[in-house]
């Protein structure tokens, strides 16, 4: 494998993407927003349950790559629990990550273990798959329900 | 060339067709792509382009550049000759009755744009049906879509079969007094499906109706003379068989096409304006609104010549024998499924692998040097026929080679082992 494909295809995100964390639907979920990019046919449903602005329980099902699956599933367990302005904050460090964006010193604990996805900035083609979920899920926050695509 | 035994076996590409012989006129093939020799494989997307088609577009504008069909000055003449020329050769190459029939366009996909627009405008009403197949390309679906819209019609698909093909007797079925037009894929770009085009348009024109087939992909894998398949219509795409972006054809049966009202307005469509009246230009001029696509179309005569050079019949017997050997190499990993297994196809492999997203394999793959297609190739209605979201296609030309069949194959080996 080359080191590029080394560092985007990380143990982390295989692992992800073989054993999904929180693939589930909730039953109890108050924002359901779907994900999906038809160009790729990367397709999820993203469930969430908030309550007085917290992400009390979130859980996905779907299919896609490996890159949206494993992101999918890295961002469910790293949410759960925080407040909507903190998964905002989130968010906008993974898409400078991501994007090759994010300057200087990395906080390398705030990041944990989204640092997994610093490979993706090499693949430009790949940033929509890692961001698709992402998304999804500010418009569940934003309690917009119309399907999310990053296309 | 002679007959090598290759790692795959006994399936030699001895057909008398040396790969190299072409592969030196097209010089993107000697490139590298991370830090590996290119292996091109996404020929259904766009072709690669001869040295004299480069060679064509630079000495037009290095040295015959001006507008055509207008001016009286020497330039003028010298270009409006050069792209009129062209279209003869057109004439000649897919064998229509006359330059009257050959209609510049920017591609299949406005061609087909063009005659749904235009003929859908003349004869489709409210109540009346469009027969198209399952295995369209979305620019042979959306435009009869946008026109059965507009004039109150039916879109009715044939369904295609488990290995990709049109089952003739259901397509005859959907032949009805209501059917005004069949559009019909000769080479389906996402399956690889060679459909038989000659005998589905013999079935319509027994009801009186009239064909359209897009032959985007037939082009670069067979010859193709209309006359002999009798259809009415016949568009391809220049850069998918060796020449530029951006210069296509509409053939159309003269009787046909000069009953039909014009597509755009413009200058080079007519022959007199006034705020009155216009008298519209003869064919093929009166479908070609505007300045056309001059440089383009001039280099694509110079594809159209390197075409007619080449044996045909020992290119296609070389096509069939790397299409078999690439198919049975990539057929022995395990947990591969090819999708589209047609008994007669072209240029196309598109598989998928268990539990591995087509996306994960074009960006590994990419990493060694090896450029194939992922996703649903514009071809959605396939992909949900199938049941998948996406498939990885390799696609070949006859500047492939063996070599490059078995590189493919080593390829898809890593992306196993990366996911294992």
């Amino acid at each position: 494998m080359t080191s590029e494909l080394r560092s985007l295809y990380q143990e982390i995100i295989l692992d992800h993407n073989k054993s999904p964390r929180n693939f589930r639907k909730l039953s109890d979920a108050n924002r359901t927003v779907v994900g999906y990019n038809p160009l790729c046919g990367d397709h999820y449903t993203l469930y969430v349950r908030t309550e007085d602005d917290i992400i009390k329980d979130i859980g996905f099902q779907g299919s896609g790559c490996a890159i949206s699956k494993a992101s999918a599933s890295v961002m469910t367990t790293i949410v759960k629990g925080k407040t909507h302005a903190e998964a905002e904050k989130l968010f906008e460090m993974f898409h400078k990550l991501v994007t090759g964006e994010l300057s200087g010193a990395i906080d390398a604990e705030e990041l944990g273990k989204l640092a997994a996805f610093s490979g993706v900035s090499e693949f430009p083609a790949r940033v929509k798959c890692a961001s698709l979920v992402w998304h999804t899920l500010s418009n569940a926050l934003q309690e917009k329900s119309e399907t999310v695509t990053t296309e | 060339m002679g007959t090598v035994t290759h790692a795959h076996g006994s399936v030699a590409v001895g057909t008398g067709f040396d790969p190299e012989s072409v592969r030196r006129d097209f010089p993107i093939l000697k490139r590298r792509v991370r830090g590996n020799p290119l292996v091109y494989l996404d020929n259904a997307a766009t072709t690669q382009k001869p040295q004299p088609v480069i060679d064509a577009l630079v000495q037009y504008y290095a040295s015959q550049n001006a507008n055509v069909h207008r001016g009286i000055h020497h330039l003028s003449e010298i270009a409006t000759q050069a792209y009129e020329d062209v279209r003869a050769k057109v004439q000649r190459f897919i064998n229509a009755a006359s330059v009257r029939e050959i209609v510049f366009v920017r591609g299949a996909t406005e061609a087909i744009n063009l005659v749904a627009s235009s003929f859908g405008h003349a004869y489709l009403n409210a109540g009346d049906e469009v027969v198209i197949t399952g295995m369209e390309h979305h620019s042979n679906i959306v435009p009869w879509q946008l026109a059965c819209q507009r004039r109150g019609a039916h879109l009715i698909v044939v369904p295609i079969t488990d290995s990709g093909e049109v089952v003739v007797e259901e397509y005859e079925r959907r032949l009805s007094p209501r059917t005004k037009i069949a559009a019909l894929t000769h080479v389906s770009n996402a399956l690889g499906t060679v459909n038989p085009v000659k005998e589905m348009v013999r079935l319509a024109h027994q009801k009186g109706i009239p064909v359209l087939v897009d032959g985007a992909q037939a082009m670069p894998h067979l010859r193709v003379d209309v006359r002999e398949l009798g259809c009415d219509f016949y568009v391809f795409s220049g850069h998918k068989m060796f020449g530029p972006t951006g210069i296509g054809v509409l053939y159309g049966k003269e009787e046909i096409l000069s009953a039909m009202p014009p597509y755009q307005g413009g200058g080079d469509m007519i022959k007199s304006v006034s705020f009155e009246r216009t008298i519209y230009h003869d064919l093929p001029y009166r479908f070609e609104a505007g300045t056309p696509n001059i440089a383009d179309g001039i280099a694509y005569g110079a594809a159209l010549d390197y075409l007619t050079r080449l044996d045909w019949q020992v290119v296609a017997n070389y096509e069939r024998a790397l299409l078999l050997y690439a198919t049975n190499a990539v057929s022995t990993v395990p947990g591969l499924r090819i999708i589209g297994t047609a008994t007669e196809k072209a240029g196309v492999v598109s598989f998928v692998l268990d539990g591995i997203h087509p996306h994960d394999i074009g960006t590994i793959l990419d990493q060694e040097g090896i450029a194939i297609r992922t996703g649903h190739h514009c071809a959605q209605p396939v992909m949900d026929r199938f049941g998948i979201p996406a498939t990885a296609r390799a696609s070949f030309a006859f500047y492939n080679t063996q070599e490059e069949a078995d590189r493919l194959v080593i390829g898809i080996q890593k992306v196993v082992e990366v996911f294992k």
